[in-house]
């Protein structure tokens, strides 16, 4: 593999820093306190219950450790998250007991 | 008084968000390995570990580098993976918004899955938070997780060893959002966005740019919103 020049590397690092800071800052800075329009503010309540899963859900059905193939533990583990998670509604007792699912059924081999 | 909760409250954000260390410290670690392979030196991967600060389009970015996709693209691709921290930082203002410009900027710099997640659970279990006392919680949020990224990053930079694949790292992501999210399914609109913005991310997994994410993304907030409406129509007609 061919190494990389420094003056690219150095352009992605500004062009990145300067883009990641413009994502973050577009609208609590900007914006601020002006009042957002209702039917805005009502997407708006989604935003975590819709694009956390979208970026996991995929992660614990196609695990790239696996090279996307559905593995019984890690799918185990993501369903007992959540199972406990919800019924606890506590989320660190729910990543800890889907931490110990996924422990447990790799050191049996599943 | 005002002063002591705004503290207390920083404390709880800190406690928070803790666990995401060994969450955090891996993936640093792992980007300081990686970008040292490709070739970057000590001082490129810590500037780019701090000024960009987030690290699934800092993964993206080093995997297309190699690749030699042009840095138009580069920029593009790892920018679009970053896209849903414009969806938080829109989501944080009606909580957030009041505060004074340069703490929202501070404030921006910070917005990751973490704090983001953790501060959203926060302010919608507690309404009655002040713009301080909610600001001081997602400062607190990132209290360990951004020293503890930097270190990582150093410290897979200089030791350059590969983490062993039988740790299943790769499944702390996963579990810890799932965790996270999980009690936030209060309502049938939230179910219904979840379970919505799940199946287009599975369906969408061909789209570039990682840009399914954010169709996915905007599936389920159209869906959970449609619901919250319907269901209150449901409710005046009776």
């Amino acid at each position: 593999m061919p190494a990389l020049d420094h003056t690219t590397i150095w352009i992605v690092i500004v062009g990145m820093a300067l883009g990641s800071f413009a994502l973050r800052f577009l609208f609590i800075g900007l914006v601020g306190d002006r009042p957002l329009p209702p039917w805005f503010l009502r997407h708006l309540r989604y935003t975590a219950v819709a694009i956390v899963p979208a970026l996991v859900v995929p992660l614990a059905i196609w695990p790239e450790a696996t090279g996307g193939q559905t593995d019984p533990a890690r799918l185990s583990a993501a369903i007992i998250t959540v199972a406990v998670a919800v019924l606890s509604k506590n989320a660190f007792a729910g990543m800890l007991s889907g931490a110990a699912t996924l422990i447990v059924l790799l050191y049996l081999g599943l | 008084m005002q002063h002591a909760t705004v503290k207390s409250y920083f404390w709880k954000g800190a406690r928070a968000g803790a666990p995401f260390v060994f969450m955090a410290a891996p993936f640093g670690m792992l980007f300081g390995v990686l970008a040292t392979e490709a070739g970057f030196n000590l001082l490129e991967t810590m500037t780019f570990s701090i000024s960009v600060f987030a690290g699934a389009a800092q993964f993206t970015a080093l995997h297309l580098m190699q690749e030699q996709a042009p840095t138009v693209i580069v920029l593009i691709s790892a920018l679009a993976v970053n896209l849903r921290v414009a969806m938080y930082s829109a989501s944080l203002t009606p909580y957030l918004g009041g505060a004074p410009l340069w703490q929202r900027a501070c404030a921006a710099y910070l917005v990751v899955d973490q704090s983001f997640a953790l501060s959203i659970a926060q302010y919608e279990s507690d309404i009655n938070m002040s713009v301080p006392q909610r600001l001081a919680y997602f400062f607190g949020t990132c209290s360990l997780i951004a020293p503890a990224w930097y270190v990582a990053t150093l410290v897979g930079a200089l030791v350059g060893t590969q983490i062993p694949d039988y740790l299943a790292l790769d499944f702390v992501f996963p579990i810890a959002f799932l965790g996270i999210v999980a009690p936030m399914l209060r309502t049938l609109p939230h179910v219904i966005a979840a379970v919505t913005a799940s199946i287009v991310a599975l369906m969408s997994g061909g789209v570039p740019f990682n840009l399914g994410l954010i169709i996915a993304g905007v599936s389920g907030m159209m869906a959970g919103a449609q619901a919250e409406v319907m269901m209150a129509r449901a409710k005046a007609g009776n």
